[in-house]
Parts: C-alpha cells; structure tokens; sequence
C-alpha cells in the first residue's frame, strides 16, 4: 500500500501535473490501438455524438484549489500548496450570472470553497439570488481545522444552504487510507455538530448529504445500498445521520490517475470503465446541464474538463463574457475520462444519474 | 495465442463468450447466474460473501479476482472477507476431519 502523498502533483512537479500529458495519456496505448474503443466512437455506437448540452440546471464554480487535505485520489490535485483562489472581482462577475441565470442550483466547489477569504461574503451574497438549490461542497474537515471555521455550521444554517460531504467509507481505516491520518475522526466530530443544528436530521429542510467514492481501483456499487449500509453504520456506531448518499466514480485524471498509472490498474480500470459503459447514463451526465466556472473565471463542459484544461467550444470562454443562450448551443468536449460518468448506473456531482 | 499460464487474469473479460459455442445453455446459465446474485432472502451484499468464501474452497483466480473486486464495490471491509474465507476454510478442513470418523469406525471395525 503506498503513503499519502503530502503534497500535490503541481508542488511535487510530477509530469502528470500538465493536463496535456494527462490527455496524451488517456489517447494513446489502449485506446490508440483500438484495444478499447474511444469515447467517442462508444456514443456514435448509440447515435449520441457529438454531445450537446440540455437545459442548464447547474452553475459549479470553483472557488479555488487551496485545501486542507491532500486526498490520494483528488481530481482536482487540491492541497495546501495550491494558491489558485477566486478574487473578489470574478466572484462579482459570478454574482452578476447567479442574478440572471436560468439555473436552479449553485454548487460552490474547490479545493476547499471555505479557504477563500471573500468566501463567505460570496456566499452572502449570492444567497440574496434567491437560487432554491445553494450548495457548498465542504470536505467536512475544515470545519474543525482552525477556529475561524467553528461557526460555519451555524453560517451554513443561516444561508439555508445544502451540506454535501465527502465520505469514502464509514469505517476509520479506509478513509483515513484515502484521505489523511485523522480526517475519519474529524469527520465525524463534524457530521455530528451539522446533526446538532438540525443538518441531516429526518424531515428537516437542511440538507445534508454524503459524497461515497472508492479508496481504490474499482468501481462504485449500487448507490441505494451503499446508502443503506452508509446509514445503518453512522447511526448504530455514532448516531449521526444524513439524507442522501451520492456514489461517484474516479475518473482517471490528475491523482487518482497517478495513483491508478502508480499501482499498475490503469488499463484494467480503463477495460471496468468501458465494460460498464451504460448508453442510459449519456442522456444524463452532468456536463448536458451544469457549466463549470473556474477560479479564474474561465468555463467548462465540468470540472473534470476544468482540471484538463478543456474550455467550452464557444465564442464564450469566460464568465465576463458569460451569455447563456450562445453558451448553450456548443458541444460538449469528451475525451476517455468521460467513461467514468457512463459507467454502470452512471456518475455526476449528484451522484448516479439513472435508477 | 500465445500464453505461458492456464489461467490468464485477461480471459475473466471473455467468459461470456461460452455462450458462442453453446448460445441457449450458456444463456440459460447467465439468466440463472445473474437472478442468483440479486437482492432477495440474503441481501446482494452476504450474496457476494458467500461467493468470496466458495471461491476460494474452490480455489478459483477467476471467481478470487471478481468477487474480492465486487465485495470492494459494495464496501466490504477486507476484515469481513478475510472472516469469509475462514469460514470456507473451516468448513474444507471440518470435511475432511469429519472424515476421520469413517477411519476410526473402519479401524474399529477391523482391529477393535
């Protein structure tokens, strides 16, 4: 079993830090030799290429890369060394979308969102939008790293907004195995003071909801009974409870594909991708109905396309730009790490996307 | 075809091909198989433990590869599946104990 890793793949200066190597990666070997078919060849299979957008559901921004964890398997190669962070000027032109989007859900994501230092003005103020769905992705940690995070609970109360965290396992050793020595045991401290306000809580409006993706080189199970034994396991061991469990795939890019490249899994994890590939899954991936917004204001088909330097193809390429009736009419930009959100019963932020 | 070993880890991804040189048994075999595994009186989750426990008393790569990954899938801890396969141990080496008996009751029979 490898060591975390300390530092992410930017800092440690490793090649894979370079989107370009990771996408030159994900086109040659296998998918060159036509071993495996490419993604693009796989949805032409089911008259589904090129991929279009639907109706725009999800403003994701990304409020920067700077966390307190570095994950094993991070997507987005997040660490406390990374000092990409939103300003407060591209948070005003997010704020200026948010007032006239189409969207019905803001979905705050780093990194850690919380580090910002304008992170709770933004969320101040883009509560005031009136959005009805506000999510921040919170690693759930951070609110017990430092003690300005203390109240944030009681902050996330107030702006009503919905709780998403991660979780890969509801035992210590497989979480703390992917995530860091300590982060189970704060985790828990943490889900236990968002159930104290009423997070989570049977019948309650404040929404708390748990984000499972594998410690290793497999696939996720099926999300209903991972939520049932994700519940049963956090009631009967420390009497916390939350409302959804979202399974989510790796998608072999930055660390978990360093990690899968590392241990040898990348081409038989590439073959579980590809022979779990689900046709139903395309009609629903994310991309057709969230735009990604990175700290710098540029867009995306996702976050994964984020973190591959992938811009939409359109004439709109930032939020200052931002017009979402010429945004809308693109295609949506693919490559063979979109074989993580069609797999099985599919993947996306909001976990699967089919029943 | 050019392998060294009986078993090749890559030929797990072909086993569906049986059904090619046999399509209405091999199809019937795969219905049986896959009903097998749902959710039912035992939950899919003790199902995939068993499965671990006989895969190994019937010492198959195949079935250890795919039902060690399965068990990941569903969140079984490698504590759970190490005590599966102890009890498939326990009972391969009970069998053949209990065995013992039948010497014991031929060398009363004989010498007693």
């Amino acid at each position: 079993m490898s060591k975390l890793k300390t530092q992410s793949l930017h800092k440690r200066h490793s090649e894979l830090a370079e989107s370009n190597r990771q996408l030159e990666i994900l086109s040659n070997g296998i998918f060159q030799d036509g071993e495996l078919p490419t993604f693009a060849k796989k949805i032409k299979e089911s008259d589904q290429f090129p991929l279009r957008p639907k109706k725009l559901e999800i403003l994701q921004i990304n409020l920067g890369y700077m966390c307190n964890q570095v994950c094993e398997h991070c997507h987005v190669d997040a660490g406390p060394d990374r000092k990409e962070i939103m300003t407060r000027e591209t948070m005003k032109q997010c704020l200026e979308v948010i007032q006239n989007t189409g969207a019905h859900t803001l979905d705050l994501t780093g990194g850690a969102p919380e580090m910002n230092p304008d992170f709770r003005w933004f969320v101040d103020e883009a509560s005031k939008a009136g959005i009805k769905d506000f999510i921040v992705r919170s690693n759930l940690t951070i609110l017990r790293a430092n003690k300005k995070y203390y109240d944030l609970p009681q902050f996330f109360k107030e702006h009503n907004v919905h709780v998403v965290s991660s979780m890969p396992h509801w035992t210590r050793g497989k979480t703390d195995k992917q995530r860091g020595d300590g982060v189970f045991d704060k985790s828990i401290k943490a889900l236990q003071e968002l159930n104290a306000i009423g997070y989570g809580m049977p019948n309650s409006d404040l929404r708390l909801d748990l984000v499972y993706n594998p410690s290793g080189a497999f696939l996720p199970g099926d999300q209903a009974s991972m939520e049932k034994d994700f519940k049963k396991a956090l009631l009967e061991d420390f009497d916390i409870r939350f409302h959804n469990l979202f399974a989510i795939t790796n998608l072999p890019i930055a660390r978990f594909l360093d990690y899968l490249i590392a241990s040898e899994n990348y081409e038989d994890y590439m073959y579980q991708l590809v022979d779990a590939y689900n046709p139903a899954a395309v009609q629903n991936v994310m991309c057709t109905n969230t735009i990604s917004i990175s700290w710098d204001g540029w867009l995306y088909d996702c976050d994964f396309n984020q973190m591959l330097g992938l811009k939409v193809a359109s004439k709109i390429k930032h939020i200052k730009d931002y017009n979402e009736e010429i945004l809308n009419d693109r295609n949506i930009i693919i490559s063979q790490h979109c074989y993580g959100c069609t797999a099985g019963a599919g993947s996306s932020c909001q976990g699967a996307v089919t029943n | 075809m050019a392998a060294n070993n009986y078993y090749d880890p890559a030929d797990l991804r072909k086993f569906g091909n049986i059904t090619e040189w046999s399509e209405e048994l091999g199809a019937k075999f795969f219905d049986y198989y896959g009903k097998v595994f749902e959710e039912g009186a035992l939950t899919a989750r003790e199902k995939s433990l068993i499965a671990l426990a006989v895969a190994h008393t019937e010492q198959c790569p195949y079935c250890i590869d795919a039902y060690t990954k399965d068990g990941l899938q569903r969140g079984v801890t490698k504590q759970e599946m190490m005590e599966a396969i102890h009890v498939g141990a326990a009972i391969k080496s009970g069998a053949t104990l209990v065995h013992g008996v039948m010497m014991m009751n031929k060398v009363n029979k004989l010498d007693g």
